[in-house]
């Protein structure tokens, strides 16, 4: 059963902030969730190679050349804000 | 006209009986008479659809137009089109406007068919029900006081209603062919890596597959065979060509072999859906295929596996998700850190937050192996039942959900119990299969019922001659809702 203060960390973890009242459901909400997986916990799974992917392939590789071509004033069209040509977050540097 | 086929559609504009712009006009008529009642649409452009149209025509009279071209269809709102709204039913993607198309909408496009706009959604696909849409819940059009299922519930409403001639949908755990279920219409997910997910919003990203929503497998058959193929810009789209849909419909069910397991009719099953359905696997054996009893012994670990492996991969994906490059950002914030924790805040829903906290937790550390790892050895455990079962049989039948189309708002509490409803439809996910659900009766309060159908890898065109074999000898599939007659 996780605790409120171990849902606390993990929304920091995720960078998401919780209010207090949110807090206290999605813990019920979690524990609840984690119960019905405790289920597949207790199957005895020895040797079982686990499963990543539906299909069995590698990797494909291709030949290293520029697809993508320059569109740098649309895609910065869609940003919150930009600056001069560039993405403006918070000064992180003091 | 709402109710013709894409057969029939595509006939009568290349006889030039009608135009592409005729046909949009009246499906956004449509669209516009039934906005209130179902919300099925976020995103309706009738500028840009009837642009589109212009163009097809133009095409059609040029002539050897593809057999789509100038018919109108729905796509879900994670495809991103270009200039064209994409929201994945989120207030983080509210204002987002793609700069690209999807592989499937470029698909679309090529053969000439016009975007009728974007249909509603659980936020990031993640629901059952509809109800975790940023805008509004969908109504179902057989009784507008039930849910249409999801994640693809506007899809399927619009289908449903004969709003849409057809739409696209993604199905990750269900999110098809349980909202084609609820609401009698024709769903089919493909084999993972059949169709691109390039363009596509991530949620799950092994577990997520794009496929089609329409009225009968014929018209799934003309869907499938403009989606599928292979594009380099998913890495896990196989390089396979694609069957023939359409020209393998009229094979029949003499000698087919149907799997029915003996898990599926247990006590989960509402006896309303139970009934159909077995009627169902009677009228294939009244034609001449065989039923054999099979057995999926693991499937009831299936949604335990599914809530560690979906949110880990969503965790993940949703990370993108800062504020700095495209969406929502919160208006007020102090550092980086508070920006990001704010806009999340703000920009996610409560579903989104929880599966991204169940993610986080399962891989975090000390933890990975107790549910990541496990839950993809219980995943290889569930895809072996499936191949063992498929020695016996050529497809396996049985209910794509274990009730009808509910209440809207009675189950939302609860989401464990929404979760477990979609135990039909998840072990299909977690082995990569490809599966269908086809109307065929209904249940309770006259609300329908789907058959679900899955096949073997990359068996699409047996499927669709199967659905197709039931579809010639039944008429669920031609019932519509009478509100929208």
């Amino acid at each position: 059963m996780l605790s409120l203060e171990e849902i606390h960390r993990l929304a920091r973890l995720a960078r998401l902030e919780l209010s207090v009242a949110e807090a206290d459901d999605m813990r019920a909400q979690i524990n609840g969730i984690l119960a019905m997986v405790d289920e597949m916990r207790a199957v005895d799974t020895t040797g079982v190679a686990p499963m990543s992917h539906p299909q069995e392939v590698t990797q494909r590789l291709r030949e290293d050349r520029v697809t993508e071509t320059d569109q740098r004033e649309l895609f910065h069209s869609l940003a919150p804000e930009v600056e001069d040509g560039l993405y403006l977050v918070p000064k992180v540097i003091e | 006209m709402h109710n013709a086929t894409l057969t029939e559609l595509s006939r009568r504009l290349h006889a030039k009986e009608v135009s592409s712009v005729e046909v949009a006009g009246y499906f956004l008529e449509r669209i516009r008479a039934a906005s209130t009642q179902l919300n099925a649409f976020i995103t309706v452009d009738e500028e840009k659809t009837l642009a589109q149209a212009r163009v097809a025509d133009a095409r059609i009279a040029q002539g050897g137009a593809h057999r789509l071209a100038g018919i109108p269809i729905a796509h879900k709102d994670l495809f991103c089109a270009k200039g064209w709204r994409t929201t994945c039913g989120s207030k983080i993607l509210e204002n987002f406007v793609a700069p690209y198309d999807a592989h499937v909408i470029e698909r679309f496009n090529a053969a000439g068919a016009v975007i009728l706009g974007k249909t509603n959604m659980d936020e990031f696909a993640m629901g059952s029900s509809n109800e975790n849409s940023y805008f509004g819940p969908v109504k179902n059009p057989w009784d507008t006081r039930a849910v249409p299922g999801g994640s693809s519930g506007g899809s399927a409403a619009a289908v449903a209603s004969r709003i849409a001639p057809a739409a696209t949908g993604t199905d990750t755990g269900g999110s098809i062919r349980q909202p084609a279920s609820f609401t009698g219409v024709s769903g089919l997910r493909p084999t993972y890596g059949r169709v691109s997910r390039y363009g596509m919003v991530a949620f799950a990203s092994s577990l997520d597959q794009a496929g089609a929503l329409a009225k009968s497998a014929e018209d799934l058959a003309m869907m499938l065979d403009v989606m599928a193929g292979f594009d380099a810009r998913d890495s896990t789209c196989m390089e396979r060509p694609k069957d023939d849909y359409v020209g393998g419909l009229a094979r029949g069910v003499k000698g087919l072999r149907i799997g029915v397991p003996r898990e599926y009719f247990s006590k989960d099953l509402a006896r309303d859906v139970g009934e159909p359905i077995l009627a169902a696997i009677d009228a294939y054996r009244r034609q001449g295929a065989a039923v054999v009893e099979v057995s999926l012994p693991n499937q009831h670990l299936s949604v335990p596996a599914y809530y560690v492996l979906a949110p880990a991969e969503a965790s993940s994906n949703l990370a993108r998700y800062d504020g700095v490059r495209y969406g929502h950002r919160a208006a007020e914030y102090g550092d980086l850190l508070d920006m990001y924790c704010k806009t999340r805040a703000q920009g996610f829903g409560a579903e989104a937050k929880r599966r991204i906290l169940i993610g986080t937790y399962v891989l975090s550390h000390g933890y990975y192996d107790a549910y990541y790892l496990k839950a993809q050895q219980i995943r290889r455990l569930i895809a072996r039942d499936f191949s063992e079962a498929f020695k016996a049989c050529d497809v396996i039948m049985g209910p794509a959900a274990p009730c009808v189309a509910y209440d809207i708002g009675a189950k939302i509490t609860d989401c464990v119990q929404m979760y477990l409803d979609d135990l039909y439809t998840i072990p299909i996910n977690l082995a990569g299969l490809p599966g269908m659900s086809i109307p065929c009766g209904f249940g309770d309060r006259a609300r329908p019922v789907g058959l679900q159908i899955v096949g073997n890898y990359w068996s699409e065109a047996l499927m669709l001659s199967v659905a197709h074999a039931y579809q010639q000898a039944t008429d669920w599939h031609t019932r519509m809702p009478a509100a929208f007659a």
